[in-house]
């Protein structure tokens, strides 16, 4: 099986920081497949499930990012993680 | 000697006067390493063995996060999130990466450690980013942790001063919670920024915080304006003087809210007001403040819809509502139908784009719209009444006709409801005031009660948005004659109709507004939780001048 990508943009007002890259790696953890993502189009891949190389991108509100899933679950994950971002991380803001 | 002012930036409003005491500088001591040069590779050599400090780490790691989750199970929401961040990093594997790698090459624990955060706190430190920058400090935190867990930082007591100003570099965030706040005045840094995590746990806290600061010296007195972002050095007289007295002024007013909270709204002539409670996040709002306030005047259930992928159902919103509902044991509860729309969106619900959404399908429009999104809610709501005393408020309406179009729904929901053989009532239905229409020909719309949304119907009055610029910012004024004078007409169709009338926008949670709005014959307001007290003073000084 190929590795399946998605797109999503950070809309998020303060950026993939703290809170919302603990949620970001806690969900991509919750499935056996390899996550990995960057700054589309061309940026450095890193581990979907490490808080440390996800908050280390410093992804800024606005961001184009690119996800990419391979293994199984791969299709779910990346659903379900376009949609946290999408949700602000479930975050109640403004 | 002459006061010196240190002029930073606002971290957490507040005012304190105190002794300055420096927190004792952590000292860091770790093996000095010996490099060499062999070709292009640099060695780095400590007297060590690789696989001791490995676990070394790894027992100072968990060390660390057991300390972490104790201080974690003391604190309040906030600052259990804010560790749980922490905890995440110590979790993570890629963490230590750098440093796994080093001790391999024969570096100690301590030293491994340190290089290797260090390198990631300059990386934060150099962000562009403020919020990205001000991370720096929740992993200089951990860094410290860590080194301590592993000997290589020496502990030193830090005397606790009652009223003192704590002044830091950047005070960490597990340093601010193992602090007594209950004895110390405030926090001066001489870096920092109100972004950070110390700064948010002081503002939820009420911590007075500067921050930015640059140099601050380590003893002496000093006076600490939050707000302004100022600490004075050793104040002149005067100065001290002037600070005292605003502190007094705001201890006893602080004073006379507490002591208000609890007690029954009375005004100074001997006439009870109902002072309720808007509610957003019921998680957030304690019992002991539902038990001081006269029920909740408006629950706003878009609530309910934030944060989650799909719409909550029908059971979803029950739940939410009983559960409420019990809390409140019997007090007045008004539940406000979804109230989306316009400008605000919802996750899951695809709305039209519109030229103006103030004047477009929000509130109660959009739900007569969308059966699919309203009729779960009115059977949910139907069900609840069941249980107790509930109240439904529907947003923006304008007209008499979208009152009876929303009573049909009710009704045939009802009949459904009963037709399964589900417990379920119809309870009062009302309508917030919002529209200028609604309050000019209120006396059209036969709802059995009235809730004035003074917010909406302050811009829709004006035609100026909150929001605006200086000047239309300006026109949007809650007490100009206009829309007092459409308060007042509500006030007077419900004295002559029966019809019960509050008040829940922003004025109600303001004592200058308080005073003309009971001036006007209303006697239920609905405030936000954090004014609760402040609107009850208010309340009982009504009317003492009078006499």
């Amino acid at each position: 099986m190929t590795a399946l990508r998605a797109e999503v943009v950070i809309t998020h007002p303060t950026g993939l920081h703290a809170r919302p890259a603990v949620k970001f790696t806690k969900l991509a953890k919750s499935f056996p497949a390899t996550i990995r993502l960057r700054r589309a189009p061309d940026g450095e891949w890193v581990d979907a499930k490490s808080v440390v190389k996800v908050m280390g991108l410093k992804f800024r509100t606005g961001t184009l990012v690119e996800l990419e899933a391979d293994g199984e679950g791969a299709g779910a994950a990346l659903a379900e993680l376009r949609a946290l971002v999408e949700r602000d991380f479930d975050e109640i803001h403004g | 000697m002459a006061e010196r002012v240190l002029r930073g930036r606002p971290g957490s409003p507040g005012l304190a006067i105190g002794p300055l005491v420096r927190l004792p500088k952590v000292s860091v001591d770790y093996i000095r390493p010996t490099i060499e040069q062999r070709g292009d590779t640099l060695l780095i050599r400590e007297e060590v063995e690789p696989a001791v400090e490995r676990d070394r780490l790894e027992a100072a790691l968990e060390r660390a996060r057991q300390e972490l989750a104790a201080l974690a199970a003391g604190a309040d929401g906030m600052g259990t999130e804010i560790l749980e961040f922490q905890l995440a990093l110590l979790d993570d594997p890629a963490l230590i990466e750098d440093a796994t790698a080093q001790m391999s090459n024969g570096v100690s624990a301590s030293s491994a450690w340190q290089h290797t955060i260090y390198r990631q706190i300059l990386s934060y430190e150099d962000a562009e980013d403020e919020y990205f920058r001000a991370r720096a400090g929740d992993l200089r935190d951990v860094a410290v942790r860590v080194a301590r867990a592993l000997g290589a930082v020496e502990d030193r007591p830090f005397p606790l001063l009652p009223g003192a100003i704590v002044v830091d570099d950047d005070l960490s965030p597990s340093s601010f919670l193992a602090l007594d706040w209950s004895i110390l005045g405030g926090v001066a840094l001489e870096r920092g920024s109100a972004s950070s995590h110390v700064a948010m746990l002081a503002r939820a806290r009420g911590v007075p915080m500067a921050v930015n600061l640059g140099e601050a010296p380590e003893s002496g007195e000093g006076v600490l304006d939050g707000e302004a972002g100022v600490l004075v050095v050793r104040p002149d007289p005067a100065t001290r003087e002037a600070y005292a007295r605003r502190l007094d002024e705001r201890r006893l007013a602080q004073a006379e809210e507490s002591a208000q909270l609890t007690r029954p709204a009375v005004t100074a002539a001997g006439e009870r007001v109902r002072v309720m409670l808007n509610i957003d996040d019921p998680a957030a709002v304690s019992d002991a403040l539902l038990d001081a306030a006269d029920g909740i005047g408006l629950f706003r259930t878009e609530f309910l819809y934030l944060g989650r992928s799909s719409l909550p159902d029908e059971f979803d919103q029950f739940q939410a509502y009983y559960a409420l509902l019990q809390r409140l044991r019997g007090k007045p509860f008004i539940i406000r139908t979804l109230d989306v729309g316009g400008d605000k969106a919802l996750p899951g619900v695809s709305l039209q784009a519109e030229t103006n959404p103030f004047l477009g399908l929000r509130g109660l429009r959009l739900c007569l719209d969308r059966p699919e999104l309203f009729r779960p809610q009115v059977r949910a709501l139907l069900r609840t009444a069941v249980f107790g005393p509930i109240k439904v408020m529907l947003p923006m309406v304008a007209t008499a006709g979208e009152l009876r179009e929303a009573e049909d729904v009710f009704a045939t929901c009802l009949a459904e409801l009963l037709a399964e053989n589900a417990e379920a009532r119809m309870p009062p239905l009302g309508i917030m005031v919002e529209t200028p229409a609604a309050a000019v020909a209120i006396d059209l719309i036969p709802a059995d009660f009235f809730s004035i949304g003074s917010n909406d119907l302050t811009q829709y009055a004006m035609a100026a948005s909150r929001d605006g610029s200086g000047r239309v910012a300006a026109l949007n004024d809650p007490l100009h004659p206009a829309v007092l004078r459409l308060i007042g007409r509500v006030v007077e169709h419900g004295r002559a109709s029966g019809a019960e009338v509050s008040l829940c926008g922003d004025m109600a949670s303001d004592p200058a507004a308080v005073d003309v709005l009971l001036r006007l014959g209303l006697r239920r307001l609905s405030v936000a939780p954090a004014a609760l007290g402040r609107v009850k003073l208010a309340v009982s000084r009504h009317g003492a001048g009078d006499a």
